[in-house]
């Protein structure tokens, strides 16, 4: 491993506990104790900071190759880098399509040449994302980039042939299936959740049932051929049921849930601006109470942010001609400390857990989600949980202005990001990429 | 009144000043110069993202009878049909000098929008956003039942509400933006409206509005009713599976000549029956009903004018003062005596 320097946090508190020195050596972490010798090393100074695993994004939009005018992977990683992340899954929804061994090293390189996150690319399922074929699944899991998860995200794998497939085939690499979950004869020209704020606003709703009944088919279908299934961003209080439901029958499956989704409710959508606008689309508050519930008991494995840039012109229009989905990395943190731990639902030990362990595995990730002990990698971040800051989208490193939360004052602040034992940001303002990735031209190898 | 963008948002003071102020407005239109000078040298600009001739005429109209100069922009044959977006468009308009934006648009809420934003700065009309609202035809419906119902009491109209108005609203409430318009507005008025529909026609979340709903056209009939308000029903909904048959849909929510005598049967002689327009002859209404007596189809169209004419008015004269009490203050017309 290339050479990252020592540092020396001091008195940091490990996932919430005790306070200790945190000595971190070449990527490593060195040594955990009290009183611990500088020896030379850069301190930190950490009182009040609580320490934590790097964070692990399984649903992430970096948008190139294709959308370059909406983020890049450098862009995107340095946003992630600030939120707390040490590790994103990059969406396939690209242009082209994550649907070959070609792109998704593409991607990858591109990641490790930013240097800020571990960059895992997402293969799609069937090619192009048109539903109808299979992707060359194996061969994107055993290209570089070594991809494990395969989602079609953004538009649901419908055809039930296909998503039985699906889930036997990545059983050959030990891959696993993240299903958009939405039924699209039931969501033809859907704008918002369908329920009484609907009703009033005349927008196209988009039925809680539309999501239910495909992640109940599809625990059944990974059941029935005993896979793995991850089903992305659940949104209601239906669908959680549906999942506990798999998880004491024994089925293999795991589920993720938004920050928005925990936060935000469909009484939003009365003002028809945009930055609201999002697939699966913002619930009622009796779905966000689910939710959390599911999330701090366990039902709902990991928060994934299904970070979505857009330019600006895809949000200043009508309603109806507006982009779906919202940025997240640089909030997630703050939202899910405010939705689940200011409210006593979980602690910072679950946060942990449900931002990095369990993401990590869901996307077999072996260095990431680590413990923070001594000889684990040192991806770990540290935060400041007494800040509080006013989210202006404007002062983001995502190049997306859409933002939910504008305005919004916040608990929470990451104070410094290591990654790989490169402190990415430090102060709370981006500091330098890890030094392996000026020895990774774009490009090349 | 800065815009005017739903019935939801509309006060009782509101409403009723609207509607008295279409009263004086609707003596005009009874004049030999059906012309007044209220809003020279105003710019009135008509948007229309949808065609709709027979609103957008009634806006012209109403904003010539106020001498306001109209420029009509239609979004076929523009640079909006060549992808120029909402935000253009308004600020185009906005530097043109447009004082008030009459919006007809084909997305939910897109007048909202413009009045939300910095794009312009003009007062903005709402005249039928997608399947949301169109509160100047609720508030022109409102005229049209208040009229009714002050000549059966035997009094003016002026300064009335609609306490105690039976109304039933029959047909795709789903898709109409003037069922919704008219349910807020008419809640506000104090009437009680019942909404009549196939269940496939109705949307999820309809129990909470303040309204009862029937699937039963006879049976809301039977119980009583003052105004049929007759929805238009688009046959391609058909192929979408809301109802089987054109000819199905007509039996059972169709006002048609059995309903018509019905009416007769059961002494309501009253009763009147109301459509928005354009009708489909046969399929949600009865030529023989919408040629009855109890039709007011004409005298919708031609309120219409008046309630436009007092929106612009309100909207443009610069009077913002919210009215202290209900009987607000209404416009009153200044002898015609200068050259227009």
């Amino acid at each position: 491993m290339t050479t990252t320097g020592t540092y020396l946090i001091k008195g940091a508190s490990i996932l919430g506990g005790e306070a200790s020195d945190v000595l971190v050596r070449d990527g490593i972490i060195a040594e955990i104790g009290h009183g611990l010798a500088d020896g030379g090393a850069t301190v930190i100074d950490a009182a009040g900071l609580v320490a934590l695993p790097g964070m692990v994004d399984v649903h992430t939009h970096l948008r190139e190759p294709g959308r370059e005018d909406a983020e890049t992977v450098e862009t995107g990683t340095r946003a992630a880098a600030l939120g707390g992340y040490t590790a994103v899954h990059a969406m396939a929804n690209s242009t082209p399509v994550a649907d070959t061994a070609g792109v998704v090293e593409q991607v990858y390189t591109l990641g490790r040449a930013a240097g800020w996150v571990d960059v895992r690319p997402v293969g799609a399922v069937t090619v192009g994302l048109a539903g109808e074929q299979l992707a060359e699944l194996g061969a994107m899991a055993d290209s570089r980039a070594r991809v494990r998860m395969f989602s079609d995200d953004g538009i649901c794998v419908h055809d039930p042939v296909l998503m039985r497939r699906a889930l036997e085939y990545v059983k050959a690499f030990d891959g696993v299936v993240a299903q958009h979950a939405q039924e699209p004869r039931l969501t033809a020209g859907a704008q918002m959740n369908e329920g009484d704020v609907s009703a009033v606003l005349g927008l196209t709703g988009w039925p809680a049932v539309a999501e239910e009944s495909i992640i109940a088919r599809d625990v059944l279908l990974a059941q029935h051929v005993g896979s793995r299934l991850h089903v992305c961003h659940v949104s209601t209080a239906g669908s959680v049921e549906i999942i506990r439901w798999a998880k004491e029958r024994g089925i293999d499956v795991t589920a993720e849930v938004t920050p928005h989704h925990l936060l935000l409710t469909d009484d939003l959508v009365r003002s028809y601006d945009p930055v609201f606008k999002v697939n699966p689309p913002l619930r009622t508050d009796a779905d966000v109470q689910a939710l959390r519930a599911g999330l701090a008991d366990g039902t709902i494995d990991v928060v994934g942010t299904d970070h979505a840039p857009h330019p600006s012109e895809h949000k200043e229009c009508e309603w109806a001609q507006a982009a779906m989905g919202m940025t997240g990395l640089e909030t997630a943190l703050s939202v899910v400390q405010h939705a689940m731990i200011e409210t006593g639902l979980m602690t910072w030990a679950d946060f942990a857990r449900v931002t990095s362990t369990a993401a990590a595995k869901i996307g077999r990730l072996t260095d990431q989600g680590r413990p923070i002990e001594a000889g684990e990698p040192a991806n770990l971040i540290l935060v400041d949980p007494a800040a509080r800051w006013t989210v202006d989208p404007f002062k983001m490193a995502t190049m997306g202005r859409n933002s939910p939360f504008k305005g919004r004052e916040l608990p929470g602040k990451v104070v410094a990001t290591f990654f790989k034992g490169h402190p990415t940001v430090l102060d709370g303002a981006l500091n330098t990429p890890h030094p392996e990735a000026a020895a990774t031209p774009s490009g090349a190898a | 009144m800065k815009h005017l963008l739903s019935t939801q948002d509309l006060s009782l003071s509101n409403a009723i000043r609207i509607l008295d102020t279409a009263e004086e407005m609707s003596a005009v239109g009874e004049r030999e110069v059906k012309k007044l000078p209220a809003l020279r040298g105003r710019t009135v600009v008509n948007l229309f993202f949808e065609d709709s001739t027979r609103t957008r005429i009634s806006f012209e109209a109403a904003a010539k009878r106020l001498s306001a100069d109209v420029i009509n922009f239609a979004a076929k044959g523009s640079s909006v049909s060549k992808g120029e977006s909402l935000k253009d468009t308004a600020q185009t308009l906005s530097a043109m000098g447009a004082d008030a934006v009459v919006i007809r648009h084909w997305a939910s809420g897109a007048p909202h929008r413009l009045a939300a934003t910095d794009w312009i700065d003009a007062g903005v009309i709402n005249a039928g956003d997608g399947t949301h609202e169109h509160p100047t035809q609720a508030l022109l419906d409102a005229f049209t039942m208040r009229r009714h119902w002050a000549r059966l009491a035997g009094t003016p109209s002026e300064g009335t509400d609609l306490k105690g108005l039976r109304v039933a609203i029959v047909g795709d409430v789903l898709h109409s933006r003037v069922a919704r318009s008219n349910v807020w507005l008419l809640r506000t008025l104090g009437a009680e409206v019942t909404l009549v529909a196939p269940p496939t026609l109705l949307p999820v979340g309809v129990e909470q509005w303040p309204c009862s709903v029937s699937y039963d056209l006879d049976q809301t009939l039977a119980n009583g009713v003052d105004a049929v308000m007759m929805l238009r029903v688009q046959g391609e909904r058909m192929n979408a599976s809301f109802f089987p048959s054109t000819r199905e849909y007509s039996r059972r929510w169709g006002f048609d000549d059995n309903r018509l005598r019905a009416l007769d049967d059961l002494g309501m002689t009253d009763t009147i029956i109301m459509h928005p327009g354009p009708m489909n002859r046969g399929l949600e209404i009865s030529a023989a009903a919408a040629d009855s007596p109890r039709s007011t189809v004409l005298a919708q169209v031609r309120n219409g004018v008046s309630v436009r004419m007092a929106a612009l008015y309100l909207l443009l004269s610069g009077d913002s003062r919210e009215p202290a009490a209900t009987r607000a203050p209404a416009y009153t017309a200044p002898p015609i005596k200068e050259s227009i």
